[in-house]
């Protein structure tokens, strides 16, 4: 198992947003996190990702305890391991496709020429060739989440974490996205965990589990079979 | 397709004559489509054939003078009926909602029912998707038809999984 949640639960003051939540997800999987809107879904993916600290429970990376490290360590593992791409405001609007692409090197301490480089790889296997030079500010829904997708891949993360990552989009533009995301993450061996309430991005994975009331229903565990 | 298992489900909760079990589906199931007399004897005619139901006479004519009960073999198979998830295709509305309500009605677990019926038609979604990667543009089109038809089944899963505790109260009462 590459990420696994055991037995995590967390509040916010008296709202329980997860209660005792177990996900185990293999290195190279794509899972779909489902489920209606206030269950927990999001408060389980910044769990996974080492954003929130769980209550109680643990959580594992790789064989290492994620919840348990210092702030430094975890903000660098999420920087160097982590991928992530949320439903919108990740980008700096005022900054180009292309700067916003390099950032996360740039952060990394990669060399500028270099980092140019493999931002332009990137925005070349997102089919965004011609507009590394425009402000993101100034793209379509569709066109920003596809720099965001170079943007979290470009670190060649070992995880993408994404959350509603179609949400604002149509039918036939969420399904290119999908399909660029997970394509591209399987040809670069990262595992996948997306958060969604769309079937149909959902059904990109290659299995859902559901988030009812805190608690994570896997449909294929053995035994789920009430 | 549904009507054989509706009455029996019916005839779980109490033995019935024809009259009676005709009102009660027409009331949870008929949806103004109201069951003909003629296929419900029928159709309990073939049931007792089948060793599925019996049919005690009680003094009196007329065709209802018949008291209908169900066998163990018919409870069998409701209670299989009730936990297999259907095919997942397109149009499942009338069995999709007969299988939830018959489960409330007799206490059995529907929302387990409606968690491996979401499965299933997750399952197929899956496929579809692999169709649409692979196909040309008309295996594609026929693909996103059905995975839109899926997709109202299991938006409907989803609000009938919240609502199931005020339908359980519902089909009590009634
Ligand atoms: N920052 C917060 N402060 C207080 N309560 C919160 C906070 N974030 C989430 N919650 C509560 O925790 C519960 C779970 O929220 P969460 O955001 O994880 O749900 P979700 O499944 O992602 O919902 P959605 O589909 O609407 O995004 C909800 O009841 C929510 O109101
Ligand atoms: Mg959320």
């Amino acid at each position: 198992m590459i990420v696994e949640a055991r037995e995590v639960s967390r509040s916010y003051g008296s709202t329980v947003a997860l209660r005792e939540a177990n996900l185990s997800v293999a290195a190279g999987e794509v899972v779909a996190i489902m489920g209606p809107s206030g269950s927990g879904k999001s408060t389980l993916l910044h769990c996974l990702a080492g954003i929130f600290t769980p209550d109680s429970g643990e959580v594992w990376f790789d064989g290492r305890r994620l919840d348990t490290l210092d702030d430094g360590r975890r903000s660098e593992l999420r920087r160097t391991a982590f991928g992530f791409v949320f439903q919108f405001g990740q980008l700096v609007p005022e900054l180009t496709a292309a700067d916003n692409v390099m950032l996360p090197l740039l952060l990394g301490r990669t060399r500028r020429k270099h980092a140019e480089r493999r931002a332009a790889e990137w925005l070349e296997r997102l089919e965004l060739a011609d507009l590394g030079g425009r402000r993101t500010g100034e793209l379509s829904g569709g066109q920003a989440q596809r720099v965001a997708i170079a943007r979290a891949l470009v670190t060649r993360p070992r995880v993408v974490f994404a959350d509603e990552p179609t949400g604002a989009l149509d039918t036939l533009t969420g399904e290119h996205v999908m399909d660029l995301l997970v394509g591209l993450a399987r040809e670069e061996g990262a595992t996948v965990i997306v958060v969604t309430h769309d079937a149909r991005v959902a059904a990109c994975a290659d299995r859902e589990v559901v988030v009812r009331d805190g608690r994570v229903f896997d449909p294929y565990a053995t035994g789920a079979m009430r | 397709m549904t009507v054989p298992l509706a009455l029996l489900g019916l005839l779980e909760r109490e033995p019935s004559h024809g009259y009676d079990l005709k009102r009660d589906y027409d009331t949870f199931f008929g949806r103004g489509r109201p069951l003909p007399f003629g296929q419900v004897y029928s159709t309990l005619g073939r049931l007792a054939r089948d060793g599925k139901v019996t049919g005690q006479s009680e003094p009196g004519d007329g065709p209802d003078r018949k008291r209908y009960a169900i066998t163990p073999l018919g409870r069998q198979e409701v209670a299989t009926w009730l936990t297999e998830p259907v095919a997942a295709e397109p149009y499942l509305q009338t069995v999709l909602f007969t299988k939830v309500v018959l489960a409330l009605m007799l206490g059995r677990d529907a929302a387990g029912y409606l968690d491996a019926q979401r499965a299933t038609h997750m399952r197929r979604m899956r496929e579809l998707t692999e169709v649409k990667r692979g196909g040309s543009l008309t295996d594609a089109l026929l693909a996103d038809h059905a995975m839109f038809h899926l997709e109202a089944d299991l938006r409907w899963i989803d609000v009938t999984q919240a609502r199931l505790g005020a339908l359980a109260e519902m089909v009590r009462a009634s």
